[in-house]
């Protein structure tokens, strides 16, 4: 079979390449198979030969740490992990029934989700491209399933188009290419485009327009039966007598216009948004369990660090335990430090002026996620919507619907927030309840007669109250990376960073785990050296 | 006066770089645009914005070694361009604020809290907020303004 074959010529032919012309020569052809580009990962680091009876002292267990005490454990350093939290796993985190999440000031939420439900506040999809988490995720035995990224029967919601009322993002988005492929289509027929395009290419766009914009002999968007093909009939066909369709009536161009439909069209089109996507069987937090059985024997939970040291022999923290109140230093040669900047830059640490200042310069974004337990799966039983976000502009941002499970009886867990910047800001400083009450009234926009009667319990997580981060993830410019990156990442000294906040990939777990990489392959290669 | 404008008339005037700021903030997100409005009124900017972070009662908290700063009580609002330096250029855990809240919304949220939750009754103005983002480098006690 030709379908068999062809990868295995592929591989054939990479590895002549790489023969005859080297690495840079297979890595350029690898680039133009689009198979290089998409990763910096290259496979786990297979650092060896660590000095019998070398240390290192990792702070902060989330994945980053784990990583890190891992593949350093593997290399032959003796480890040791100090978590401040009461679990493994930081921002890879899943808030499930029983739980209770306390915010600074004091707020206390019970979860009271039915069992196997949860809420995923932190990370929540994977794109298919994040080599290095789905590496480990597999190592690790975490299974994975479709996170339902794209869906076309979910909704869109601005409160000044079409009189405040949801539309199938479905019907908007065949819409807005109709109308945009008719109006390209009239250009390039007036001539409007003839300065810019050859003739052979108008006659190719013209033809394309056609086709992709399903317009009618008179390159025009009209909706007939061949447009409901794609947006959904006002009758769908049917069986035997009267089983004939009819077509499904086109919004105007202004009303589509007034929808910004575009702004989701967009968003698929982001490389991290686009399909395939995943997410782990029972919770997103089953990656940091998964990490923990590789390392949980080297981890100290609730050990709250306070002062970190070194000198030329080694590195020392002080730390006291936040249930006992014992205190105690831990000491080792090396040290991989993972505590968010947030935190960070307010313990008294020995390193440079300028990692101190970098760490300063290191605001955080907020985030305030919102899980509502409904009684049923209205969603899927009254509007076939299996999955996938309808959007909305207000604060809410969107409501996303449960991956797993699906057509199952009882309890269902949907994201009824997902709030950032002003919106984000706005859920934070509500009260949990109110917070609930909130996300209520906005989400009804989308299932009036359902949201409120079907509602069950409720949790949220608003980052910045987390008292163990202050924030959600760490927000670079332009300008802060050419004043500060360079100068956070380098090893100083001891004393190495890593995290999210330590990469080009902020706030993907892909990113902690690319930085943790490159941290521990320069510190294996400065421990060797020194 | 819309964020564009503003966002516009801070590129100019402070020469911030407000579009990376925006993209390098853009992360994981719903997908789509809100409309979220904030108030030009000093408490409810507070209520809306601030308190997030720094609380109901602005007395901040914490507890992993690291804290939210008070703002009740607290003397560094006693002068003036200090909190606006930091609505303007954020610092530490702290973000800016250029790319949410106008001149406006800053006056008016700073002339609260200094005379709401501290003894600092006059207010901050517009004129403030832009004699503070338009002073030439280097300005005074700001952690996150480099090196």
């Amino acid at each position: 079979m030709l379908s068999d074959m062809s990868p295995r010529s592929r591989r054939q032919l990479l590895s002549m390449i790489g023969k005859a012309g080297g690495g840079l020569a297979m890595y350029q052809a690898m680039t133009v198979f689009g198979h290089a580009a998409e990763t910096r990962f290259t496979g786990p680091p297979q650092l060896t030969g660590a000095r019998k009876g070398s240390t290192v002292l990792v702070l902060g267990a989330g994945l980053a740490g784990m990583l890190a005490a891992h593949e350093l454990t593997k290399a032959g350093y003796k480890v040791q992990v100090l978590e401040f939290q009461d679990r493994p796993g930081g921002r890879n985190y899943s808030v499930r029934g029983g739980d209770k999440i306390v915010e600074v000031g004091g707020a206390v939420q019970n979860v009271g989700y039915a069992p196997g439900n949860y809420l995923n506040p932190g990370p929540w999809r994977i794109p298919h491209h994040h080599r290095t988490l789905l590496h480990y995720t597999k190592a690790f035995g975490v299974e994975l399933e479709p996170f339902i990224q794209l869906n076309h029967n979910t909704l869109v919601h601005r409160k000044d188009a079409f009189g405040g009322k949801p539309q199938r993002y479905r019907e908007l988005s065949v819409d807005f290419k109709g109308h945009v492929a008719e109006l390209l289509g009239k250009s390039l027929n007036a001539g409007a485009l003839d300065s810019s395009v050859t003739r052979e290419d108008k006659e190719k766009l013209i033809d394309a327009m056609r086709q992709w914009g399903v317009l009618d002999g008179d390159m025009k968007f009209t909706g007939d039966l061949r447009v409901s093909a794609q947006r959904g009939y006002d009758k769908a066909p049917g069986g035997g007598v009267g089983g004939a369709p009819t077509p499904s009536k086109i919004n105007s161009l202004s009303d589509v216009l007034s929808s910004q439909v575009w702004s989701q069209i967009g968003f698929f089109f982001s490389y991290v948004m686009q399909t395939t996507m995943f997410q782990p069987k029972g919770g997103m937090d089953m990656i940091g369990k998964g990490f923990y059985r590789q390392v949980g024997k080297m981890v100290r939970l609730n050990t709250k660090v306070t002062r970190i040291a070194q000198d030329d022999k080694g590195v020392t923290a002080n730390w006291t335990d936040t249930v006992t109140g014992q205190s105690g230093e831990s000491k080792a040669d090396w040290m991989v430090c993972t505590i968010p900047a947030t935190i960070l830059s307010q313990i008294d640490i020995q390193v440079s002026d300028t990692k101190k200042a970098a760490l300063k310069a290191l605001p955080y974004s907020n985030s305030v996620k919102i899980g509502l337990e409904m009684k049923r799966r209205f969603w899927e039983e009254d509007y076939s919507i299996y999955g996938g976000h309808s959007f909305t502009d207000q604060a809410i941002g969107l409501v996303s619907y449960p991956n797993n499970n699906f057509f199952q009886d009882g309890p269902a867990v949907l994201l009824g927030a997902f709030a950032g910047r002003a919106g984000g800001y706005q859920f934070a400083g509500m009260t949990p309840e109110q917070r609930i009450q909130t996300a209520l009234d906005m989400g009804s926009v989308f299932h009036p007669a359902e949201y409120r009667k079907e509602f069950r319990t409720g949790a949220s997580v608003a980052w910045s109250r987390m008292p163990w981060i202050l924030g959600c993830c760490a927000s670079w410019t332009e300008q802060s990376r050419e004043d500060h990156y360079d100068n956070l990442v380098a090893m100083d000294g001891r004393i190495v960073l890593a995290g999210e906040h330590a990469s080009y990939y902020g706030c993907w777990m892909e990113g902690a785990l690319l930085s943790s990489l490159d941290a521990i392959k320069r510190l294996h290669q400065r421990a060797l050296a020194a | 006066m819309s964020v564009r404008t503003v966002s516009q008339m801070f590129a100019a005037t402070a020469g911030l770089a407000l579009v990376a700021a925006v993209a390098a903030r853009a992360q994981d997100a719903p997908g789509g645009v809100t409309t979220v409005q904030v108030s030009d009124e000093g408490r409810e900017v507070y209520e809306q914005i601030c308190q997030a972070c720094h609380m109901a009662d602005a007395r901040g908290g914490g507890g992993a070694g690291a804290a939210i700063p008070a703002l009740a009580d607290n003397p560094k609002l006693a002068e003036k361009d200090y909190p606006i330096m930091l609505l303007l250029k954020g610092r530490g855990g702290m973000p800016w604020f250029t790319d949410m809240l106008t001149p406006e919304q800053m006056a008016a949220v700073l002339t609260y809290v200094r005379g709401h939750f501290n003894a600092y009754p006059d207010p901050v103005t517009v004129a403030d907020i832009t004699r503070v983002s338009t002073a030439p480098p280097p300005v005074r006690e700001c952690d996150t303004c480099g090196k």
